[in-house]
C-alpha cells in the first residue's frame, strides 16, 4: 500500500521535471556519490564534511535495515527517493490561507493555534501574512547577548566548523544504525544550538523559529551542546499535520551535556498518519540520543507522538558523568492504522546515575503500538536507579498493545524497577463521566488525558496545552 | 554494666557525639533526652554497631568488655537489645522465625540446647497475649504492613521473649496513640528488675509519666550537660531545653 | 564440516530396526536442524546465551543406565512416589519403581510405550514441539531415543507424585541425551509430575529434554521441574503445554546447578476458563548462566496465567528471564499477571530481563513487573542486633526473597532442598506455620 504511495509520489516528483543536471536546484531520485557531493557543495561544505558523509554512506551500503521492530511495511526503495530538493520559492507556495486545504484548517482550528501561526504551519509564503523577520530578530538578539548559538546545521558547518567537527556524531556515529548512516550521509537540513560554559538559554529554543526560515527537509540532523553548568529547553516540532511531500523521514538529533549541563528537549510530532486505511503517511524513523558526558550533567527527553504511520524512534541517554540523570517522558497514541515502536534506552555507566522513564500508551483503532526500552547497567555504574513506568490503553478491540522492556544489569548495587500495565479504558470510568452529563467523547478525552498526566506535566506550559488539544483529535472517532 | 567514656563519634564527616560520658548499672531505667539532633539516637546506634558512625576517640565497655571490637550479633549474644524508633520490615520472614532464630542463637552461645517447640509456642503465646497482640501476628513478615504501634509493640514483644540484660529503646514512644502508650508502657515496665538495666531515649517527658526513671539525663550538642532524677524531666517539661543550655553555657 | 553436521553424525550410529515413520521424523529433524545450526547471539531468543560450549562438545550417546544404589541415592530425593529413572538418557530398571500405580494410570519408558502403543503415542508425541520450535527441538527429533510417558485417565486422582530422574554421571567422556517426556493428563485428573534433572559432581554432559504436557478438560497437573545438575553439565529442556476448558496447570521451575542452562516454558491456553501458573526460581553462583524464557499464549476469552519468576545471583554468574504473554485478538476478558524479581548479590553477577506483552484485544487486565535490586542492609543489621550472625541474616533474606514462589511449592522435600542450596543449613526450618497449627491444635485440644 503505502510503497505504491510512495511510489505515486515520486512520479510526481519526477514529472515535475527534474533534470540531470548537477547545476540545478534539483537531483532526480537516487543515491550515490554524486548525489552527496551534489548536497554537499550545494550547502557550501568544507571538504571534510563531505569526506563524513562520504563515510557515513559506505558504511550504509554495507547495513541492512533493521527488522526487530514490532513493526510492519514495505521495503523502502531508496534509489526512488530524491535527496535534495532546494526550498519552495515564496512564488510557489499557497499565498494566503484561502489557498490551504480547508481541512488542515478546521484541524488547527480544533487545536486552537493563533491565526498567524495557522499559515505558517500551513507553509503559506509568511511574509504575506505576518512580519516573520521582526519576530526572528528579536529572539536572536536575545540570545547573541546570552553567547548562545542557534541556527541551521548547515550555517554552522560553514561558520562554527570547529564546534561541529568537534561535536558531529559524537553522541551517535554514521554507523550507528541504517537509518542514521543515511541521514548522516545525506542530511540537509537541522538546527544547531551551542550554549556556553555557565550560560542559562534565557529563552525556549524552537525549531518553529527557524523554519520560518527556510523550510525542514526529510532528513533532519540536529546537534545541541550545553557546555559546563548551561542550561537549554528546546522545544521541537509542529502541533498540526505538517505538509510533507516526502514519505520517508530519517532524522537525527545528538544532545551533548557536559558537567552540570541541562538540556530539556521536547518534542511534539504529528506527521501526517495516513488516511483510515493506512493509506500515505510518514515513515518517521528517527535516532535521537543525548550524551550526558560530564558529572551531575542531566539529559530529558519529553515526547508526544501522535503522527506518523509508522513511527521508529529511542530518545535515549548515555549516562556517562558522575551521578549524571537521564529522564524519559512519553505519549504515544496511534489510531486508524497507525504503528508504532518507541521507547528510550538508558546505558548507566558512571557511578551513581540514574534514570526515570515514564511511558504511556494509546492504540485506538487498528493500530499496533509496541513500548521498547533498554535499562543496561555496567559493571562501573555504582549505586545506579533506574524506574520505569509504562502504561497501555485500549480503546477498541481492533488494535494491540506491547511492552518489550530490556534489562541489563551488571552491577549488584543497582535497583532497576519497571513496572507496567495494560488495560482498556476503564467502562465504570466512562459510565461515571456519562451519568454527569459529559458526551463519550469527551469522557474519553477526560479519562486518556488525566492516564498521560505525569508525562504532560513534563511539558513546557504552552505545549502541554496543545499536546491535550492533539490527543482529543487524534482519537477523534475512536469510540462509538 | 554499660560504661561509655568520652565517647567522639562522626557521622559523613561531621562530629555528632563530643564526649559523651554515661555509666548505667543493672537494675537502673536510665532517660536520655534532649533536643532534636543532640545525639540521642546516635549513641544507641552505636552501641548496636550500625554502620556508618566513626568513634574517632572513648570507649564503650559492656560488662567490662570492650563492646567496640564486637560484631553486631556478638553484642546482641551478649545482651544488647536495640528497640528501634523505626523498626525495619523485612518481607518473607515471619515473626514466629525471626523470635525462634533469634532465641535459639541467644541458647546456643550459651551452651543450652536449643528450645523445645512447645516450650516456645508457650513462651511467645504469654507474652503475646501479655502485649494484647493477636495470634495471627507470628505469621506475618516482620514488621510488614504493621502500623507504628503494632511495630512498636513488636519491639517490646522480642525484648520480652529474648530477656535482654540491656535494653536499649529509642524514642519507643513516638507513633503511639495513648492506648498503645499504655500497653508498651507496661511491658518495658515488666522487664524491670535488679539484673537487668534500660537506656531509653526520648524526646517528650510523656513516655516517663508510665515508666518512672531512675536518672535522666540532658544530651546537648554531643555532650550530658546535666544529670539528675525523674524531677529533671519534669523541669524540662515545664521550661523545655533552654535554661540548661544557657545554664551549661554559664 | 558444521558443528550441526557433527551432531548428526550420531544418526548413522543407531540400529535401522525402527519403524519406517520413526526414522522419517528423525530424517526431518535432522534436516531441520542442519537448515537452522546452533542459534547464535544474533537470534532474538538466544541474545543473551552463548551455545558454542554445547556445538564445539564432543559428547557420544549412552549405552548403559549404570549407577548403583548408593550413587543415586546421592542424587535422588527421598519421595514415595512413582519414580522412573534414566542414566544419562538411558532407562535403569533396576531404579526405577512403578510397583503401585492406581487404576487408570500409566508410566513408563518411551520405548516401551512406543512398542506397546505406537500409534497413539507417536500421534501425540511431537504434536506440541515439533522441529520447528528451535534447533534444539529438531536435534532433539532427530536424536532421541528415551523418555517418559505418563498417562492419566479421566477423572483419575494420582495420589503419590510421578517421579521421573535424569541422572547425569561423572563419566570418563561426555555423553548426550535429548530425551523426550510426555504427559497426557485425561480430563479432570490430577497429578503431580516432577522432573528432576540430578548430576554427579564432575559430570560434564549435555542434556536436551522435550517434554510435552496436555491438558484435556478440567485437568490439573502440578509440574516440577528441579534442575541441580552439576556445575559442568549442559543443558537445554523445552516444555510445551496445551490445556483445555478449565484445566489448570501450575509449573515449578527451580533452578540451582548447570553451567548451561536454558529453559523454554510455552503455554497454550486453549479454551475458557484455562489458568497457568508459572512459578520459577533460579539460584546461580560461580560461573553459571541460566536462561529462562517463558511464553503464554492466550488463545481462548477468559484465560488466566500468573508467572512469578525470582532470580538470585551471585559470584560470576548470569541470568536470563525473558517472559512473554501473547493476548491473541478476540480473546477477550483475559486476566494476565507476570513478575521478575532479582537479587544480585555480588558485583559481577549479571541479569539480563525482558518481560513482555503483546495485546491484540482490550478487555483484558494484564500487567508485568521486573524489578533488580540487592539485600536490604538495614533488614541485614536488624536481624544481627537479634544475635542472627550475619552469614545466616544474609540467606535468611535471601530465602524470604525466594519466599513468595517457594510457598506455592507443595513438596516439603523440595521446598528443604531449595532452601539447603540457597541459605545453606538453618538453624530452624524456614516454614514455622506449622509451629502454629500443632500449637493451635494443642491448645484447643
Amino acid at each position: 500500500m503505502a510503497s505504491q504511495e510512495m511510489e505515486e509520489l515520486v512520479q510526481r516528483e519526477y514529472t515535475q521535471g527534474f533534470v540531470t543536471d548537477i547545476e540545478s536546484d534539483t537531483v532526480p531520485p537516487g543515491l550515490d556519490e554524486n548525489t552527496i557531493a551534489f548536497i554537499s557543495n550545494k550547502k557550501g561544505e568544507p571538504e571534510w564534511m563531505l569526506e563524513w558523509r562520504l563515510e557515513a554512506y559506505r558504511q550504509w551500503l554495507t547495513m541492512t535495515t533493521p527488522s526487530w521492530a514490532h513493526l510492519d511495511y514495505p521495503p523502502i526503495d531508496y534509489q526512488a527517493i530524491s535527496y535534495y530538493s532546494a526550498p519552495k520559492k515564496q512564488e510557489d507556495k499557497p499565498q494566503s490561507l484561502d489557498e490551504v486545504d480547508p481541512k488542515l484548517l478546521e484541524t488547527y482550528e480544533k487545536l486552537g493555534i493563533p491565526l498567524h501561526e495557522r499559515a505558517a504551519l500551513a507553509g503559506v509564503a509568511v511574509d504575506a501574512v505576518f512580519d516573520s523577520v521582526s519576530v526572528t530578530t528579536t529572539f536572536k538578539e536575545k540570545l547573541a547577548e546570552a553567547g548562545v548559538i542557534f541556527c541551521s546545521i548547515s550555517e554552522a558547518i560553514r561558520e562554527y566548523p570547529e564546534l561541529v567537527r568537534q561535536y558531529l556524531g559524537s553522541v551517535v556515529p554514521q554507523g550507528d544504525n541504517y537509518f542514521a548512516a543515511l541521514n548522516s550521509a545525506v542530511f540537509t537540513d537541522g538546527s544547531f544550538v551551542y550554549v556556553p560554559e555557565g550560560v542559562e538559554c534565557p529563552m525556549e529554543l524552537s525549531t518553529y523559529f527557524r523554519i520560518n526560515a527556510a523550510n525542514t527537509g526529510q532528513f533532519e540532523r540536529t546537534l545541541i551542546v550545553c557546555d559546563k553548568r548551561a542550561q537549554v529547553s528546546y522545544l521541537e516540532g509542529c502541533t498540526a499535520p505538517q505538509r510533507d511531500e516526502n514519505q520517508l523521514h530519517a532524522a537525527v538529533v545528538e544532545l551533548v551535556a557536559l558537567e552540570d549541563a541541562n538540556i530539556k528537549y521536547s518534542t511534539v510530532q504529528n506527521w501526517y498518519p495516513g488516511d483510515e486505511d493506512g493509506k500515505g503517511g510518514i515513515y518517521n524513523f528517527v535516532t535521537k540520543r543525548g550524551d550526558c558526558r560530564g558529572d551531575r550533567s542531566k539529559i530529558s527527553w519529553t515526547q508526544v507522538e501522535t503522527g506518523s504511520a509508522i513511527t521508529w524512534k529511542y530518545p535515549s541517554c548515555m549516562l556517562r558523568g558522575k551521578d549524571s540523570v537521564g529522564e524519559f517522558y512519553s505519549v504515544a497514541v496511534t489510531n486508524g492504522r497507525q504503528q508504532a515502536d518507541t521507547g528510550t534506552k538508558m546505558i548507566h555507566i558512571g557511578e551513581g546515575t540514574r534514570s526515570t522513564i515514564i511511558s504511556k500508551g494509546i492504540a485506538a483503532g487498528r493500530s499496533d503500538q509496541a513500548y521498547r526500552g533498554l535499562v543496561k547497567v555496567g559493571p562501573r555504574a555504582k549505586n545506579a536507579r533506574n524506574f520505569t513506568q509504562c502504561d497501555s490503553l485500549l480503546i477498541g478491540d481492533r488494535c494491540g498493545a506491547h511492552t518489550f522492556p530490556y534489562q541489563e544489569i551488571g552491577n549488584s548495587s543497582a535497583t532497576v524497577e519497571h513496572e507496567a500495565t495494560t488495560s482498556k479504558i476503564g467502562e465504570d470510568q466512562l459510565f461515571y463521566c456519562q451519568s454527569r452529563g459529559i458526551s463519550e467523547e469527551d469522557a474519553v478525552n477526560m479519562i486518556v488525558n488525566g492516564f498521560c498526566k505525569d508525562v504532560f506535566q513534563e511539558l513546557p506550559m504552552e505545549f502541554a496545552v496543545e499536546a491535550e488539544a492533539l490527543l482529543n483529535v487524534t482519537l477523534e472517532g475512536a469510540v462509538g | 554494666m554499660l560504661e561509655v567514656k568520652d565517647l567522639h563519634v562522626t557521622v559523613e564527616g561531621s562530629e555528632i557525639l563530643k564526649g559523651l560520658n554515661l555509666t548505667v548499672n543493672p537494675g537502673e531505667v536510665h532517660a536520655l533526652m534532649g533536643p532534636n539532633g543532640a545525639g540521642k539516637s546516635t549513641l544507641s546506634a552505636v552501641i548496636a554497631g550500625k554502620d556508618g558512625y566513626e568513634v574517632t576517640s572513648g570507649e564503650i565497655l559492656f560488662e567490662g568488655k570492650n563492646l567496640l571490637e564486637m560484631e553486631i550479633e556478638e553484642r546482641a549474644l551478649a545482651g544488647i537489645l536495640l528497640g528501634f524508633q523505626y523498626p525495619v520490615e523485612i518481607p518473607g520472614v515471619k515473626n514466629i522465625y525471626l523470635l525462634k532464630a533469634a532465641l535459639n542463637a541467644q541458647r546456643v552461645a550459651r551452651g543450652e540446647e536449643e528450645i523445645p517447640a512447645p516450650e516456645f509456642m508457650k513462651l511467645v503465646r504469654e507474652q503475646l497475649s501479655f502485649m494484647k497482640m493477636d495470634g495471627s501476628f507470628l505469621q506475618r513478615a516482620v514488621n510488614e504492613g504493621f502500623s507504628g504501634g503494632e511495630k512498636k509493640r513488636n519491639e517490646i514483644l522480642q525484648m520480652l521473649v529474648l530477656q535482654p540484660k540491656l535494653a536499649m529503646l529509642d524514642e519507643i514512644d513516638s507513633g503511639l496513640d495513648i492506648d498503645a502508650m499504655k500497653v508498651v508502657a507496661e511491658g518495658i515496665n515488666s522487664l524491670r528488675n535488679a539484673d537487668r538495666a534500660i537506656l531509653m531515649v526520648t524526646h517528650y517527658q510523656r513516655l516517663l509519666e508510665h515508666i518512672v526513671p531512675d536518672r535522666v539525663h540532658v544530651l546537648v550538642d554531643g555532650r550530658i550537660v546535666k544529670s539528675g532524677d525523674k524531677e529533671l524531666a519534669n523541669e524540662l517539661e515545664a521550661r523545655g531545653y533552654e535554661w540548661v543550655l544557657e545554664e551549661s553555657a554559664a | 564440516m558444521s558443528a550441526a553436521h557433527a551432531f548428526l553424525q550420531r544418526l548413522g550410529e543407531r540400529a535401522d530396526d525402527e519403524p519406517t515413520w520413526v526414522a522419517a521424523r528423525r530424517q526431518a529433524g535432522a534436516a531441520r536442524f542442519e537448515a537452522l545450526g546452533f542459534p547464535t547471539k544474533r537470534d532474538e531468543a538466544w541474545k543473551y546465551t552463548d551455545v558454542r560450549r554445547i556445538a564445539e562438545g564432543e559428547f557420544t550417546l549412552a549405552d548403559d543406565a549404570e549407577l548403583d544404589e548408593a550413587r543415586f541415592a546421592a542424587l535422588g530425593m527421598p519421595l514415595d512416589a512413582h519414580r522412573l529413572v534414566f542414566v544419562d538418557g538411558v532407562f535403569s530398571t533396576a531404579l526405577s519403581d512403578l510397583t503401585d500405580l492406581p487404576d487408570g494410570v500409566s508410566v513408563e519408558p518411551l520405548t516401551t510405550a512406543m512398542r506397546t502403543n505406537h500409534e497413539a503415542i507417536g500421534g501425540a508425541i511431537g504434536r506440541l514441539a515439533g522441529v520447528d520450535f528451535s534447533p534444539f527441538t529438531a536435534l532433539n527429533v532427530a536424536l532421541s531415543e528415551e523418555g517418559a510417558v505418563v498417562r492419566i485417565g479421566q477423572g483419575v486422582v494420582v495420589e503419590k507424585p510421578i517421579y521421573v530422574v535424569f541422572a547425569s554421571r561423572a563419566n570418563e567422556s561426555a555423553r548426550m541425551s535429548h530425551p523426550r517426556v510426555l504427559v497426557m493428563a485425561g480430563a479432570r485428573s490430577q497429578s503431580t509430575v516432577i522432573e528432576h534433572y540430578a548430576g554427579e559432581a564432575g559430570a560434564a554432559n549435555f542434556t536436551n529434554v522435550v517434554s510435552e504436557v496436555m491438558l484435556e478438560r478440567g485437568a490439573i497437573v502440578d509440574h516440577y521441574k528441579l534442575q541441580e545438575a552439576s556445575s559442568e553439565d549442559l543443558h537445554v529442556a523445552s516444555i510445551h503445554v496445551e490445556q483445555g476448558r478449565d484445566s489448570r496447570f501450575t509449573s515449578f521451575n527451580l533452578n540451582l546447578g548447570g553451567a548451561l542452562v536454558r529453559t523454554d516454558l510455552v503455554t497454550d491456553l486453549n479454551a475458557q476458563g484455562a489458568e497457568t501458573n508459572y512459578n520459577g526460581l533460579f539460584f546461580v553462583q560461580g560461573r553459571q548462566h541460566v536462561d529462562n524464557h517463558t511464553l503464554v499464549n492466550h488463545n481462548a476469552p477468559n484465560t488466566f496465567s500468573n508467572e512469578n519468576y525470582k532470580g538470585i545471583l551471585n559470584d560470576r554468574a548470569r541470568g536470563v528471564f525473558n517472559g512473554k504473554v501473547i493476548v491473541k485478538r478476540d480473546s477477550q476478558q483475559i486476566e494476565a499477571y507476570q513478575n521478575n524479581a532479582n537479587l544480585l548479590l555480588s558485583d559481577r553477577a549479571e541479569i539480563d530481563t525482558k518481560p513482555e506483552l503483546e495485546i491484540y484485544a482490550d478487555d483484558v487486565k494484564c500487567s508485568h513487573g521486573a524489578t533488580t535490586g540487592q539485600l536490604d542492609e538495614e533488614a541485614v543489621f536488624a536481624l544481627r542486633t537479634r544475635g542472627i550472625d550475619e552469614q545466616m541474616a544474609r540467606g535468611l533474606l535471601t530465602l524470604a526473597f525466594a519466599g513468595e514462589v517457594m510457598d506455592q511449592v507443595r513438596l516439603p522435600v523440595i521446598t528443604e532442598r531449595v532452601e539447603r542450596a540457597v541459605a545453606g543449613k538453618l538453624p530452624e526450618r524456614f516454614n514455622l506455620a506449622d509451629l502454629v497449627e500443632v500449637s493451635d491444635a494443642l491448645e484447643e485440644a
